[in-house]
């Protein structure tokens, strides 16, 4: 197995643990930290090709993804504070009121 | 190939550290664990010569993402029932859904090999060089995601704030 290969492979494993922790797990926090790691192995398979096919905007575009991460957190924190503001728990199995 | 035996070591290390984000019970540990991982994905990008992408893995996600995150888990320090029972009734579609992805994802990776590069682009990754064709070229990039930046605070402080300030 290259190292392209074996990159590729831990993107996917990667990509899937956090699906599986965002789909899981109870705590808001908890749930947020997977959806990281979900953008974090995507940007591994993205690196992977950019340096195999020695692109700069391959790189450029990673920069972009890193920012655009940086911007999630700070909408998705103050809307679990608000979250919790209100029911006073991190248990999504509490916010269910959307269900009808 | 030197550095296979790091490379190795980088990929059990971030693949450790996502198994233990889905089995750690308190949030902090989780964040730990995640921390640990995107310093092992910011060893394989320094491995692969992609030496920017690696310093800001480092700087933002590390540095500032998950900084924020563990103060966060801090201020919230609520011990409500996530903190007993880890997972939701949907544990078990869930794994069977993870493994059903990976299933599928890892077939397609074993039978269609990555075909090699049309075109070799020369870039050098180097952070001098990198730098210097990053701002040359892609500067109206760079100046757009610090609108972005502050579309983001902008949004963040009107969340919070809600409806009219009262309690912001």
């Amino acid at each position: 197995m290259d190292s392209t290969q074996l990159l590729l492979a831990l993107s996917i494993a990667l990509f899937v643990l956090g699906l599986t922790g965002v789909i899981i797990r109870r705590n808001a926090l908890v749930m947020l930290m997977c959806m990281e790691l979900m953008v974090n192995a995507v940007v591994l398979s993205l690196v992977t090709f950019a340096a195999r096919m020695a692109s700069a905007s391959g790189a450029v575009l990673a920069l972009l993804i890193f920012v655009v991460a940086a911007a999630e957190i700070a909408i998705a924190i103050p809307i679990v504070l608000l979250l919790v503001r209100q029911r006073r728990t991190l248990d999504v199995g509490a916010y269910s009121s959307l269900k009808g | 190939m030197t550095q296979m035996p790091a490379l190795y070591g980088f990929c059990a290390a971030a693949l450790g550290g996502a198994v233990a984000m889905l089995i750690a019970r308190h949030p902090m540990r989780v964040a730990l664990a995640l921390i640990a991982t995107m310093l092992s994905l910011a060893g394989i990008y320094a491995l692969l010569g992609v030496h920017v992408i690696a310093v800001f893995q480092v700087l933002i996600y590390v540095g500032a993402v998950m900084v924020f995150m563990v103060y966060v888990i801090m201020l919230l320090d609520i011990r409500d029932p996530s903190f007993l029972e880890r997972y939701s009734r949907l544990l078990v579609p869930g794994v069977l859904l993870g493994a059903l992805l990976a299933a599928g994802l890892g077939y397609a990776l074993a039978h269609r090999y990555v075909a090699a590069p049309l075109y070799a682009a020369r870039a050098d990754f180097r952070v001098q060089p990198f730098s210097a064709e990053f701002l040359r070229t892609y500067w109206l990039h760079f100046e757009l995601t610090s609108v972005l930046l502050i579309v983001a605070v902008v949004a963040a402080i009107a969340v919070i704030q809600g409806r009219g300030g009262r309690n912001g």
